[in-house]
């Protein structure tokens, strides 16, 4: 530059270089921008994923067969190119690499801002935060234990003594069918829209996707997705604890499994 | 119609940087509905100094919103209960007869408290100085009208540039983020023609800097609230559009 400006005499800075300049564009998720956008842009292949999955369990009203066929149907995607299951884990590590990256980011920009802040001891008054944006911290922890929970309960079935494996009608109406279950559900996916809620309008800022003709458009978007998902997901719980999802703990699958084995074995 | 008003005052006061500070209580009586805020301070330091106290202090410098140098916490609220006001344009009206107010110092780890209300802003005007301005060699005055810009383009980026630089923003942000300030900052020069010849490494050193004194923005909305000049929080969006941009031109222009 034509003129140079000496460097103004601060307090000192609250965060420090990084140790270590990764190479480009390593180096853009060490800036905290650069984690924003991360953060927007695995937040929104999770949410992709989340509402995928939310329709996808739809098919448990359909029956027990229908929703095993679809579970089947997944791990079949791709197998004209390639071998069985593939396409479904490449899709698995990609949701857990959106997720860990979610969470990092997430953890490192909060450790930033809380250095960087400090406490009004004559308190503070919100205006524009909402529930949701200032709830972000606590929502996301609930959603990762619950996933953990989710998954060691109806993907391993360590919780569920009655797992059986490829049954997801089964497994749920068991599942679900507990009162103590279905609550945690439920407080985990009204946390859930909570944080979609927020997530979903503060994604399109931090990608700095903003047009003033469409950016009223974002708080419907928000709402409108955390509302389905949470109407969709409470469902499910819901149902079960009504009695619209049984199987009297009857694995129609397990039965057919073993149907077809038999008739394998005459033949 | 002007009346008085009897107020309880509770004012952060801190001798020092170092110090320790508390919370004091003064009763400010028959203060007119007419005097702005820190006329209302005015008059009880002057009754402060009568007594023979410490007078509190606080910034202050053009008292028409338009130098940034007065800010306070008022009641938990930057500048105070009325919106795109600064400390100084609100007035005594806005109270009720015996309220309780309390007044507190921006916080913030990288505005450290000088004395009482005071506070070092300097961390701000570091993001100027790493590319705030136009520096490149322009030539003699240009003829007007010589470079078109469009009506809306330039509403937008004097919207942007209607930034007075008091740090309300940084002061209501529950993360202490300078986005808003560094946004506008960094779009009323990007907006514009005269501003692109530097668009790129303003954009880059700017949030650079920034992050190395604030926290990181969670899109709360707070600043734009808390803003004297009602500045939007789209100008952040389009500044973290911009870094990213930069960070790839930027690469390719090094080489």
């Amino acid at each position: 530059m034509a003129q140079t400006v000496s460097r103004v005499s601060t307090p000192p800075p609250v965060r420090s270089e990084p140790r270590v300049r990764l190479p480009w564009p390593l180096s853009i998720y060490q800036t905290a921008v650069g984690k924003k956008w991360v953060m927007g842009l695995t937040g929104a292949a999770l949410l992709g994923f989340i509402v995928v999955h939310m329709i996808g369990n739809l098919h448990l009203y359909e029956g027990p067969l229908e929703i095993h066929e679809y579970a089947e149907t997944l791990r079949d995607l791709g197998t004209k190119i390639i071998p069985r299951t593939w396409l479904l884990w490449a899709m698995r590590f990609g949701l857990i690499a959106a997720f860990g990256l979610h969470i990092h980011s997430a953890y490192s920009l909060s450790r930033m801002s809380m250095a960087a802040d400090q406490r009004y001891p004559g308190g503070r008054n919100y205006i524009a935060a909402n529930f949701a944006s200032r709830t972000m911290r606590w929502t996301g922890p609930i959603i990762g234990l619950y996933l953990f929970y989710h998954l060691a309960d109806l993907t391993w079935g360590w919780f569920n003594p009655d797992f059986v494996r490829g049954d997801p009608y089964h497994n749920v109406s068991e599942s679900l069918g507990s009162i103590p279950v279905a609550i945690l559900y439920i407080v985990a996916n009204v946390a859930l829209a909570v944080h979609i809620f927020h997530g979903t309008w503060s994604m399109f800022q931090s990608l700095g996707v903003n047009s003033p003709r469409y950016n009223h458009l974002r708080r419907y978007l928000a709402g409108g997705l955390a509302g389905i998902i949470l109407v969709g997901n409470l469902s499910f719980p819901i149902f079960v604890q009504a009695g619209v999802i049984d199987d009297n703990g009857r694995s129609i699958v397990e039965e057919l499994q073993q149907h077809e084995a038999a008739e394998g074995e005459e033949n | 119609m002007s009346s008085e008003i009897n107020l309880t005052l509770q004012v952060w006061r801190q001798p020092g940087p170092q110090a320790e500070g508390r919370f004091v209580t003064y009763e400010a009586s028959g203060i007119s509905t007419d005097a702005s805020f820190l006329e209302m301070l005015d008059i009880v330091n002057e009754r402060l100094i009568e007594n023979g106290e410490e007078p509190i202090v606080f910034e202050s410098d053009c008292r028409e919103g338009i130098c940034g140098t007065c800010g306070l916490m008022i009641n938990g609220q930057a500048h105070g209960p009325q919106k795109s006001t600064a400390t100084c344009q609100l007035h005594m009206r806005s109270f009720k007869d015996g309220d309780h107010i309390v007044i507190e110092p921006w916080r913030a780890t990288s505005f450290p408290v000088l004395r009482d209300l005071a506070v070092d802003r300097r961390a701000m005007d570091a993001i100027i100085a790493s590319g705030g301005y136009i520096s490149v060699n322009t030539g003699a005055a240009p003829d007007a009208n010589l470079t078109p810009v469009p009506k809306e383009t330039a509403d937008t980026a004097f919207d942007a540039a209607a930034c007075i630089g008091c740090g309300a923003c940084v002061a209501a942000c529950p993360n202490s983020a300078a986005q808003l300030f560094t946004a506008a900052k960094v779009q009323h020069l990007n907006l514009l023609p005269q501003g692109q010849a530097q668009r790129w490494a303003r954009t880059e050193a700017m949030v650079e800097t920034m992050e190395e004194f604030f926290g990181s923005c969670t899109n709360h909305g707070e600043c734009e609230e808390a803003c004297p000049k009602d500045i939007p929080i789209d100008f952040i969006a389009w500044t973290n559009r911009d870094y990213i941009k930069a960070k790839v031109k930027n690469r390719k222009l090094a080489g």
